[in-house]
């Protein structure tokens, strides 16, 4: 396996490993807090007993969460060591802002996971809104040094180096502000849907248990929100793109041919011999639209750039429709719920709609990662976009295929153990709180 | 600025060996003692492990901004360690975790032993190597000649094969001073009193192996120390802790005994950085990577510090109150 390429995949397996526990990380502990919240307010066993549960999956998760991003800040130079000579200085501001409200987020969540008898309930709810809180900041601060790397800023590039370096404007890049609102609400979509998907399984054997319902109530409300308001962040992520990375934005599409009132192009596999997209659905006009706001503006193709600086069409257009099926699939699910749980009391007692959520928990986080191709191949053969090359980037030590050979072994380990060890954690509600024994009518 | 910057750096590399020092050397613990004190040993790391993990992170984060050539030549060169320590990290993090989670008495509960086990051995191991190749001096700047000249040789030798000795030794050291504070019993606190003995004994044994190979590996250690004042003072500090650790050890009064050990190992490494600073990675030929020589442009180093001072404003009373809810007296 050529180098660039294992080194490539060792960090697409690293960041799609971690930005699952990433994800969790943020969202779940805002779910518990509102569980235990509500359980302050009314009393209810069922609530005290969902956060109880929630925080024993997390710490689990917490802690894979962690250990993979450890790793991650050192790939960053283990892989391209000469991306972050440079880069170092320019976004570590960021980086040294994470690490900040990451260490408050472990701590947080070290009293709150581990202080249910020692603390006084309300010192140990507000434990748990400080690890919601720093966990969507340190999500924000790693996007913000993503989304640099896609829009870079806040220096001079001269004679191979970085020079007048201004970390304050690299971090408030033009797309900081776009990746970060996406990936926040992502990562909510994402969580709720998978949390409500599980709850809807068991429930559909159960179908009156309190406990489920309770946790399936909770993660769905979280989730319909987001899910609905993840497809403006979309607008404005693909405005955003359109303006500062027409390459991405045409390869995402697949727009080969710069043109007026161009077309969406739904679904289909494009062939770069054809410069076609067979199989599509073309809608004249949308593409223009959506990236900027005219149905008769011109979309800049890929006709623009040479072949050697095109990002792989393929991948990024497959991936790209993914996550807007998944995204609108959500949504839609996140709308229909918020409007029978108006119509109908109860919509959490019907099977069809219990097995539709459970057909979802996978969802958000097939978009999440989809999502994820989009941003970082659609970005190449840019590390830095328009500065620095991937391939100029990566480490000049021989065989790093072993190194991604390794990370992958473990990485396919621990996913296993965690499927099993989430099995067990299941199957022993029951004896484990009460409310999962109570049935409602 | 540049000082401030340099001073949390080593404080933070002190904390993440004393804490984390004490988390691994838990696990090493158990292989030379077995594991009656399982349970000690779990309530003592689970609620801090992750936090006391966070000190590294944040170290990394300072060399990465702060000394980006540091970083680049430490992930270029020491790849391969680099790697073990990592692999190590995820493994020891999450088999103890999933321990603890686990606690039915299967099969899997022993896999998830050996895992913890071997992991919390290896990787201070490959972090003393990692240490070894930057104070040894064959990194070859540049990156320049052979693969194995380039990739193996700076750090697979004697001189870094006793650095990773020496880190297991101190790091079940630490651990065995923490857990005779931790332990609920008495059988259980003569059994960690009586390792802590040992592995100091150990731990003094392969001081002196790291000096001995020193001198095999031409690196004149023996040298470099006795020409730094702050380092012979802070050494003889360490030897007369020696007395005063053994004493209590055998009559716990827990808050002592760890201020004790802390200032301890915090002398190791303050001795160690007062020899060889300014320089952090010794290279073959003399083009040493120091502080001042490989430091970021003033505006890096201006937010770096300001996020430094603002984190730390709101990290160390967390930190206080974690501990204080944790490892306050249980009576």
């Amino acid at each position: 396996m050529e180098d660039l390429l294992a080194a490539r995949l060792q960090m697409a397996l690293s960041l799609g490993f971690h930005i699952v526990f990433a994800c969790i990380g943020i969202a779940m502990p805002v779910f518990m807090a509102f569980s235990e919240w509500r359980w302050l307010r009314t009393g209810r066993q069922a609530y005290l007993d969902v956060a109880k549960a929630w925080s024993k999956g997390v710490a689990i998760f917490f802690a894979v969460g962690a250990v993979s991003g450890t790793v991650l800040s050192f790939e960053l130079g283990l892989l391209f060591p000469e991306f972050m000579k440079h880069a170092g200085p320019i976004i570590g501001m960021p980086f040294s802002w994470e690490g900040t409200a990451f260490f408050v987020e472990a701590i947080a969540l070290g009293v709150f996971l581990y202080g249910w008898k020692k603390l006084n309930k309300w010192v140990h709810w507000i434990s748990g809104i400080v690890v919601g809180i720093s966990g969507i900041m340190s999500g924000i601060f790693v996007v913000a040094a993503n989304s640099w790397m896609n829009s870079p800023t806040g220096f001079v590039w001269k004679d191979g180096k970085a020079t007048e370096i201004d970390p304050v404007a690299a971090m408030f890049n033009d797309a900081w502000f776009s990746q970060a609102l996406h990936m926040t609400l992502a990562a909510f979509v994402a969580t709720a849907f998978a949390v409500a998907g599980v709850h809807a399984f068991l429930l559909i054997k159960n179908r009156k248990n309190e406990f489920h319902k309770t946790a399936l109530k909770i993660a769905l409300s979280f989730g319909a929100v987001a899910a609905i308001l993840q497809p403006l962040s979309g607008d404005i992520s693909a405005k955003d793109v359109a303006k500062r990375q027409p390459a991405k934005l045409a390869a995402l599409e697949a727009h080969y041919k710069t043109s007026t009132h161009a077309g969406f192009v739904f679904g289909g596999i494009p062939n770069n011999k054809t410069e076609q997209v067979d199989y599509a659905i073309h809608v004249p006009g949308l593409l223009s639209y959506l990236a900027h706001g005219d149905f008769n503006a011109e979309v800049i193709g890929l006709d623009k750039f040479p072949k050697e600086e095109r990002p792989p069409v393929v991948i990024t257009h497959v991936a790209f429709q993914i996550m807007i099926l998944s995204g609108c699939l959500l949504a839609l699910a996140g709308l229909l719920f918020i409007i029978f749980s108006t119509r109908w009391k109860n919509i959490l007692g019907k099977k069809w709609w219990l097995v539709f959520i459970a057909w979802l928990t996978p969802i958000g986080f097939i978009a999440v990662e989809a999502g994820w191709t989009v941003t970082e191949t659609g970005r190449q053969p840019w590390i830095i976009y328009g500065v620095m090359k991937t391939k100029d980037a990566v480490s000049t030590m021989p065989g790093l295929q072993y190194s991604f050979y390794s990370i992958m072994a473990v990485y396919v380990l621990l996913t296993i153990i965690i499927i099993w060890l989430m099995r067990k954690h299941i199957a022993r509600l029951q004896t484990d709180y009460p409310s999962a024994k109570i049935e409602t009518e | 600025m540049l000082q401030i910057i340099i001073i949390i750096l080593a404080v933070a590399f002190i904390l993440y060996t004393i804490l984390g020092g004490a988390d691994f050397g838990a696990g090493i613990l158990e292989i030379f003692a077995g594991r009656r004190g399982e349970r000690t040993v779990s309530k003592a790391i689970a609620p801090v492990w992750e936090a006391n993990h966070v000190w590294l992170i944040l170290a990394i984060v300072i060399i990465f901004t702060g000394f980006p050539l540091v970083y680049a030549t430490l992930s270029l060169s020491l790849h391969i360690p680099l790697m073990v320590v990592l692999i190590g990290i995820v493994l020891r993090g999450t088999a103890f975790t999933f321990r603890y989670y686990d606690v039915s008495p299967d099969k899997t509960h022993k896999y998830f032993t050996s895992f913890f086990e071997i992991s919390s051995f290896i990787t201070p191991f490959f972090l003393g190597i990692t240490l070894g190749a930057m104070i040894l001096g064959d990194i070859p700047p540049d990156n320049a000649g052979s693969f194995s000249e380039r990739f193996i040789l700076p750090w697979f030798n004697l001189f870094c094969v006793a650095m990773g000795l020496f880190t297991i030794a101190i790091f079940g050291y630490i651990a065995a001073v923490f857990l005779t504070g931790e332990a609920k019993n008495t059988p259980e606190q003569r059994k960690y009193s009586r390792l802590s003995k040992i592995f100091l004994s150990s731990t003094f044994a392969m001081g002196l192996l790291v000096f001995l190979s020193a001198e095999y590996n031409n690196r004149h250690l023996l040298a470099d120390f006795f020409g730094s004042v702050l380092c012979i003072i802070s050494f003889s500090l360490v030897i007369l802790l020696i007395p005063v650790i053994f004493y209590l050890v055998n009559h716990p009064k827990t808050i002592y005994l760890r201020i004790a050990i802390g200032a301890q190992v915090a002398l190791i490494i303050f001795g160690w950085f007062a020899m060889q600073f300014p320089v952090i990675i010794f290279e073959k030929g003399g083009t040493h990577l120091t502080f001042y020589n490989t430091q970021a442009p003033y505006a890096t180093l201006y937010q770096l510090f300001i996020a430094l001072i603002v984190g730390l404003i709101l990290i160390v009373p967390c930190f206080y109150f974690l501990f204080k809810v944790f490892k306050g007296s249980d009576e």
